[in-house]
């Protein structure tokens, strides 16, 4: 849809003086592009490009390889349930398919009423508490069908809105350096041998050898 | 011990292939070395001139560097001592098949249909080791046919390999990454970005280097299989960089251009125009017969007929008011021979001086022979510092730009650009300056003396501090052309003077254009000047010997002589390959064609201006001529005839030698060769430079004119070049070439023979006071311009974009239009109306137009006897 | 097993509830370990975590102090990236390093960057951990605040930034030198090795140290309590303790921190402390000891110690501590095709072999899953596993750049092998019964 609102632009600016290079910070700007409209549109590629001085053809490059980015509207609420292994030995496929079933959308799809996006997803790091979920990247643990049905009905109600934030934001803590207590992006070509390695005495023995 | 590795490393590294011990270069890759040593390593993604990835597995061997055997990418791995390398075992023979089916599991059966049927990698490996039968029964993946990525070149996902050689070239070669890779692992495609085209002017050279069919140029899609081609190895003259080309045609018809890979000039690649301009050749608009004047109509005559005419009015003139009334314009786009012939037409036989194969546009002969010269390589040497003095390279001499964009971006190469507008080699620039239009001269003057304490001519005392400190680095070298039509060369004169004042050992390489300039300049086709570089001082005595005649004095330039046929002094003109409509001035070109008594057009087409000659000349054009072509760096290569010219066109050559017959005259050639062999006799710069050096093995990538030293040409003439040093020719005519250069640089003779020219820096001359009421106007040209060949090659007129005005925002706001909104423009010498744009880039009190869009003309506004154009710019209504 | 009671060196604060705020943290002696750190020459912390041969435990399992070393000396800036991408399945400890105990995790960045001497840290975070982002985001906020990080730590010349980085979602990002182009904005694709070592060419070309969350997570308590009691922990090439998330058909599974190179396999699937044991009646058939790429494991492994040296020796790895227990019930084809198209969704395309080979496997897998398998696929798919990983040898031999693509070759090979009835049943040989698991869980 968008470009960056003037307040996410400054951000983004912030992010961007972070990094040696303004290339690094594109995963992080795709990400702020993908919280703002929850979805990362051919527009906000572009403004990406022009913000760190590449090619919208290599925005896209980079933005396609991750699975996280969305390149068309999804749902406000993306339910990724593993499969792997540790998952699928406990069940995760039936879960799957009664997602399938009781959403009516096959994974990948997005229910009529925009709700819910239903995707089957690789190993989410939860294995223990097999078969898990995550619902706009906040984890539900040890899933049954039953809660599974629970847990839709609280999102489309409403009822979780404190605790899970609409597609495209992840986490809604940000990193902050204050300008004051900064050391600075170590830019190559520019920074140097680091001073405390070389400031402190050698010890007496090694000295005197 | 340590000495013991330093001598290794000298002499090379000691590795054993397939049980064959061989000696590779310091740091050069197993696939290279073993090519080298015969031994053939099958690949895909790996390029010579380009950094490899490794990633289609295809090359991958078994070596073993002491820790037994494993499989290795040759594409990536250097040669270390002692390393074994097995190509041949059955593990590498395994792993090899193995990576073939992948590659072709997914791959099309459509070779039949595919236009790289016949000359493809994927094609020549399945034959050669692929497996028989497909093991693979699921479906293959299945996308739309080719699609557009560019209005020149397709792509059909489905044959892709995922080489990353194009992609790779766009961005690490053409430094236009607009193609890429999307998706990831088997779903990766290459991709644009959408309505975002691969709008590169160096497309076409993705085409040539995909390993398969999945790119196609539009221009030769399904017009031949490989087999039915014939190939010429030649030079391309469409700009003055000459890359080397193979020429493919089939049935008389050329149908495709390759790059050639000559190390010293375009190590392979191509722009799109000199790719695809060769559509030109074949256009149904080709000129087929003579034409001469009869009232308004222009009737077609026989050849004898047309001559006769011309000879008759010429002798005329001669005896009514001498050879000053008869001038030769134009030359630029002829070979070596056409110009000399015509030289020798005009200075030898009828004895006049106002020859000039520049148009106005052009920098001062003096300047580009008589300067010590810089080879491509020596630009491009590592550690040196280039100052660009020059049009924007990408869009005038596009390989030269991949050359430097090369150098700055991988061997830090320094660039220091001063021009008042940025360049497509702004970006690479480790300083740039952007003087006020006119003011180059000073700038240069205070970077040269340090003089950074104030600001001059609108560059800023840090921006000032920032380029000068650069030219105390390294070698300098200058790249001088014309930034801007629009002012005169006097600054740019002036700058290269202080340069080669203030920095001893200084180097120039000229950025003129047109493709063969620097032959026709070196064959005496300027004013003052006799053929091989000499002045007509200089050469008066050796000529008299060689040529009936010698011009008494020196003649008119280019728009010189058209003022003197515009006031009725120069009644004969001919016009050899000249657009005149192209010309600075048209008003100017307007009076002088009115004012001449005979204007004789030698052309390929009846553009605008040469259809308002009294005799036009049908003549043959770039593919239909043998001879030889000189490029900027002064490197002298082949050209070769690959068709016939069509109807009765004929050779520039044969129309001068025609011509001299019907004056009485023997220019006594019968073939162009005779004609290179009279120009090396007696032009001292080209002395040494026989036909038979051109061909030996040595040459492969031409001569650098001058050349000190024949024999080692002449000496791998003799003995056969082996395989095993096949390497070493190259190195052995770079140092030949070095060698020659270094002479030349303090002492510009030849071993024998008359001086050559010497740049002799005039006074500098002061800038032209700025009109308060005007903009100064900035004037280059763009790649895809009003040109014939562009307008003439259905691939590339579509290409060519309308030009707008570009002013600085603070001029734009004082404008008070909208953007995008028309305004008037005027000078002098003419007005039109054109779209406005604000643009940060253009300096305060500057506007930009491209020289020569379907849209404007910017020759109708210049006034070729001022040194910059001042441009009004009004609202309209 | 050993008897005596193991100090918990990198869970310790997991059951303190308010561990991940700084306050909490320093109640627990935070960031004492960097105090002492800075009590000593750069060198000296080197030659401290050398001493303790601590094991990197992102899953190459190769010495931090000895990596620390192959920087070429006189070539700056040097860089720290944090591997924290945590996505091999099965595995499941760096997270809650991260959610539980951020702090700890800083503390050990600004450690390895003062010993190393790198100018800037990259703390790479998986893109879908939404918590760990926040924790480690307030962590840092609050240790800049605190003067911990930033410019002058703690009124010494020592300055580094750490910053938080994330990713979007693509496992082999979390190979180092696929973490280093995705750190530069690119598409995660690895670089071949060499020339490309992260320690001499990394993050721009520059040297560049990568370590993974629980290695760096291990250095405040190293630099507090020295590698004396390091080392005292463990055994010979595998000392001190080592996080194990033990998941699939086990009673309780969990994330378990324990001793390194001593506790076996049996200790942790059945001892009363950890899983206790598959479910009532149930055998166990299979366990994957280190990561969907490990070879897998079965009964006769099971009293072989948690130990690098002897895991390796015996065929597989402990890779990234996921142990992944299958019981009878497991169908070993239906398994062994969920390991091979995460292989197969997760290549990252570079190279020819792992892009079609891996896409190649899983869609015979497929079919035969399908119902449409023929006698020839078991061969085949043995064929073209052999064209990814010439000889299917441990360790693996590649005609890849990176060991994803031979990932794929470790589930085929193990279940094809031993389980070869069940998969000449699903090509229309015998039928062979696997159990049915209970509906029931727990
Ligand atoms: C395909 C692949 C995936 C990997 N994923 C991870 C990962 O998620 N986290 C991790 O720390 N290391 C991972 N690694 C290992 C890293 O390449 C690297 O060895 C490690 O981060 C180094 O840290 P360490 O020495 O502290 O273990 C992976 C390696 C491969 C080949
Ligand atoms: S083996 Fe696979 S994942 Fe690794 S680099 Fe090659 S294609 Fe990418
Ligand atoms: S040519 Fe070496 S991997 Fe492609």
């Amino acid at each position: 849809m968008a470009r960056l609102t003037p307040e996410n632009v400054a951000l983004a600016q912030e992010i961007i003086a972070r990094y040696p290079r303004p290339r690094s910070a594109l995963i992080p700007l795709l990400h702020l592009a993908q919280e703002q409209d929850g979805w990362v549109a051919d527009d906000a590629m572009e403004h990406l490009a022009e913000l760190i001085g590449i090619e919208p053809a290599e925005v896209l490059g980079t933005c396609s390889f991750y699975e996280m980015f969305k390149r068309e509207p999804v749902g406000r609420y993306v339910l990724n349930i593993c499969t792997n292994i540790s998952c699928q030995l406990l069940g995760a496929e039936d879960l799957l398919h009664h997602a399938e079933r009781s959403l009516g959308v096959k994974a990948g799809g997005t229910t009529p009423d925009g709700a819910i996006t239903l995707e089957d997803v690789e190993c989410i790091a939860a294995c223990t508490e097999a078969p898990c979920l995550q619902v706009n990247y906040r984890y539900r643990y040890k899933v049954g069908p039953d809660e599974l049905d629970a847990l839709v009905d609280d999102l489309r109600a409403g009822r979780l809105d404190d605790e899970v934030p609409p597609h495209g934001t992840v986490a809604r803590i940000r990193q902050h350096i204050p300008a004051d207590r900064a050391a600075g992006p170590a830019v190559p070509g520019v920074a140097g041998e680091p001073a405390w390695l070389t400031s402190r005495p050698k010890p007496a023995e090694e000295a005197s050898s | 011990m340590a000495d013991l590795h330093a001598a290794t490393e000298v002499d090379g590294v000691p590795l054993t292939v397939n049980g064959t011990p061989i000696v590779a270069r310091k740091g050069e890759l197993l696939i290279e070395a073993a090519a080298r040593a015969g031994t053939y390593i099958p690949h895909f993604c790996y390029h010579p001139r380009m950094a490899p990835v490794g990633m289609c597995r295809m090359c991958i061997v078994e070596v073993d560097t002491g820790r037994g055997p494993a499989l290795q990418p040759a594409c990536m791995l250097e040669c270390t001592p002692d390393m074994v390398v097995d190509t041949e075992s059955e593990v590498t023979k395994k792993a090899q098949d193995g990576v073939l089916e992948f590659l072709l599991i997914n791959h099309p059966l459509d070779c039949p249909v595919c236009d790289k049927g016949g000359e493809c990698p994927l094609q020549d490996q399945t034959i050669a080791y692929g497996p028989g039968e497909s093991r693979f029964v699921e479906e293959k993946r299945h996308n739309e046919k080719p699609i557009p990525v560019s209005e020149l070149v397709l792509l059909d996902r489905e044959r892709c390999i995922l080489c990353d050689r194009c992609t790779r070239f766009a961005k690490d070669v053409a430094g236009d990454p607009l193609i890429h890779f999307v998706q990831r692992g088997s779903s990766t495609e290459v991709s644009t970005f959408p309505d975002h085209p691969f709008a590169s002017y160096f497309s076409g050279n993705t085409v040539q280097i995909c390993p398969v069919g999945a790119l196609t140029a539009s221009p030769y899609r399904f017009k031949a299989r490989p087999w039915d081609l014939d190939q010429v190895e030649s030079t391309c003259t469409t700009c003055a960089v000459g890359c080397r080309i193979a020429t493919q045609t089939s049935r008389n018809e050329i149908l495709r251009h390759q790059g050639v890979d000559s190390d010293p000039v375009n190590w392979g690649w191509l722009c799109d125009k000199g790719r695809f301009g060769f559509e030109a050749v074949h256009s149904d608009d080709r000129l087929t017969e003579p034409l001469v004047r009869r009232g308004e109509a222009l009737e077609p005559v026989r050849w004898s007929d047309a001559l006769g005419a011309v000879a008759g009015v010429v002798s005329q003139v001669l005896a009514e008011r001498g050879p000053t009334a008869i001038g030769v314009l134009g030359g630029a786009r002829l070979t070596n021979e056409d110009a000399y012939a015509w030289v020798k037409l005009a200075k030898g036989v009828l004895g006049t001086d106002n020859v000039d194969c520049q148009l106005g546009d052009g920098l001062p002969p003096e300047l580009v022979l008589g300067t010590p010269r810089a080879t491509i390589d020596e630009v491009c040497a590592p550690g040196g510092t280039v100052v660009l003095l020059a049009p924007d390279l990408k869009e005038e001499l596009p390989v030269l730009y991949l050359r430097l964009r090369a150098a700055a971006v991988e061997h830090g190469v320094r660039i220091v650009e001063v021009s008042s507008l940025p360049t497509g080699l702004s970006t690479y620039a480790a300083a740039r300056v952007a003087p006020r239009p006119g003011e180059i001269g000073e700038v240069v003057a205070a970077l040269v003396a340090g003089r950074t304490d104030r600001e001059v001519g609108g560059v800023a005392p840090e921006a000032l501090a920032a380029a000068a400190a650069l030219l105390t680095e390294g070698p300098v070298t200058v790249i001088a052309g014309r930034p801007s039509i629009a002012e005169s060369p006097v600054a740019i004169v002036d700058a290269v003077a202080a340069l080669l004042h203030g920095i001893p050992g200084t180097r120039v390489l000229s950025a003129l254009r047109r493709g063969n300039v620097h032959g026709a300049l070196d064959a005496g086709m300027a004013p003052g000047l006799l053929p091989g570089r000499v002045t007509l001082e200089v050469g008066r005595d050796r000529f008299a010997d060689a040529w009936p005649t010698v011009p008494a004095g020196r003649g008119l330039g280019a728009t010189d002589m058209l003022a003197a046929a515009a006031d009725g002094e120069l009644d004969v003109l001919f016009l050899l390959g000249v657009d005149l409509d192209d010309i600075p001035d048209r008003d100017l070109v307007a009076r002088a064609l009115a004012g001449a008594r005979l204007v004789v057009a030698l052309d390929q087409f009846a553009n605008g201006s040469s259809s308002r000659a009294d005799v036009i000349l049908p003549v043959a054009g770039a593919g239909e001529c043998d001879g030889t072509t000189t490029n900027l760096e002064g490197r002298v290569t082949q050209v070769a005839a690959a068709v016939t010219p069509p109807g009765t066109a004929q050779s520039d050559w044969i129309v001068a030698v025609e011509l001299a017959r019907l004056l009485g005259a023997d220019l006594g050639a019968t073939r162009p060769a005779d004609l290179w062999a009279e120009l090396e006799h007696v032009g001292a710069a080209h002395g040494g430079v026989t036909t038979e050096v051109l061909r030996s093995p040595l040459a492969v990538d031409g001569i650098v004119l001058p050349l000190a030293d024949p024999a080692p040409y002449l000496a791998a003439m003799a003995t056969p070049v082996s395989i095993s040093n096949a390497g070493a020719p190259v190195t052995a005519a770079t140092d030949a070439e070095t060698t020659d250069d270094d002479e030349a640089v303090d002492e510009p003779t030849t071993s024998s023979g008359p001086a050559l020219l010497v740049f002799d820096p005039p006074e500098a001359t002061p800038p032209t006071p700025v009109d308060s009421y005007s903009l100064r106007l900035v004037s280059g040209r763009q790649l895809y311009d009003d040109s014939i060949v562009v307008r003439r090659s259905p691939s590339l007129a579509g290409l060519r974009a309308d030009t707008v005005l570009r002013i600085n925002p603070y001029d734009f706001d004082r404008l008070g239009v909208g953007v995008g909104d028309e305004v008037r423009i005027s000078t002098n010498r003419g007005a039109a109306t054109i779209a406005c744009h604000p643009d940060g880039d253009v300096p305060r009190g500057a506007a930009s137009l491209r020289y020569a869009q379907p849209n404007l003309a910017v020759a109708a506004l210049l006034d070729a006897t001022l040194p910059v154009t001042d441009l009004r710019v009004e609202t309209v209504g | 097993m050993s008897e005596r009671t193991v100090p918990k060196i990198i869970t310790s604060r997991f059951v303190v509830d308010d561990a991940h705020t700084l306050a909490g943290y320093e109640r627990t002696g935070g960031y004492q370990g960097l105090r002492a750190a800075l009590a000593r020459r750069p060198d000296e912390v080197v030659e401290e975590v050398k001493a303790a041969s601590l094991l990197g435990r992102g899953g190459a399992g190769f010495p931090a102090g000895v990596k620390w070393t192959f920087c070429p000396p006189g070539v700056w800036p040097r860089y720290l990236v944090v591997n924290g991408d945590e996505s091999e399945p099965g595995t499941y400890k760096d997270r809650i390093l991260m959610e539980r105990d951020p702090h700890q995790l800083i503390e050990g960045i600004l450690i390895a960057c003062y010993a190393v001497g790198c100018a800037q840290a990259f703390l790479y975070c998986r893109g879908e951990m939404a918590l760990a982002q926040e924790r480690l985001a307030q962590a840092l906020n609050d240790a800049y605040a605190a003067g911990y990080i930033g410019k002058g730590i703690l009124g010494t010349d020592f300055s580094v930034d750490v910053v938080l980085h994330w990713g979007a979602g693509a496992y082999i990002v979390g190979e180092e030198t696929a973490l280093i182009e995705s750190l530069e904005g690119n598409r995660g694709m690895p670089r071949l090795k060499p020339p490309f070592f992260p320690a001499a060419k990394g993050l721009y070309l520059q040297p560049t140290i990568v370590n993974n969350v629980e290695t760096l997570s291990n250095l405040p308590w190293l630099m507090t309590n020295g590698a004396a009691a390091y080392t005292e922990l463990g055994a010979e090439g595998s000392r001190g303790t080592r996080m194990f998330a033990v998941s699939g058909h086990v009673r309780r599974p969990g994330v378990f921190e324990v001793e390194f190179g001593v506790t076996t396999f049996r200790d942790l699937i059945v001892g009363d402390q950890y899983c206790r044991g598959l479910h009532e009646g149930r055998t166990l058939k299979a366990f994957i000891p280190g990561g969907a790429s490990a070879p897998w494991f079965f009964e006769e492994h099971l009293d072989l110690p948690l130990e690098k040296g002897t895991i390796d020796r015996a065929g597989s790895m402990l890779g990234s501590g996921a142990i992944v227990v299958m019981d009878d019930t497991t169908d070993a084809v239906k398994a062994c095709h969920r390991v091979v198209r995460f292989f197969a969704r997760e290549s990252c395309g570079k190279c020819t072999p792992c892009r079609e080979g891996t896409d190649w496997l899983e869609k015979i897998l497929r079919r035969i899953l399908d119902g449409h398998g023929r006698r020839s696929d078991l061969a085949l798919l043995m064929d073209v596993a052999d064209n990814i990983s010439p000889g299917i040898t441990w360790p693996p031999k590649q005609t890849t750049i990176c060991p994803l693509g031979p990932s794929a070759v470790s589930p085929i090979a193990s279940a094809l092998r031993r389980f070869r009835d069940e998969f000449e049943a699903a090509v229309g040989g015998t039928p062979v019964r696997v159990p049915r698991r209970e509906v029931a869980r727990g």
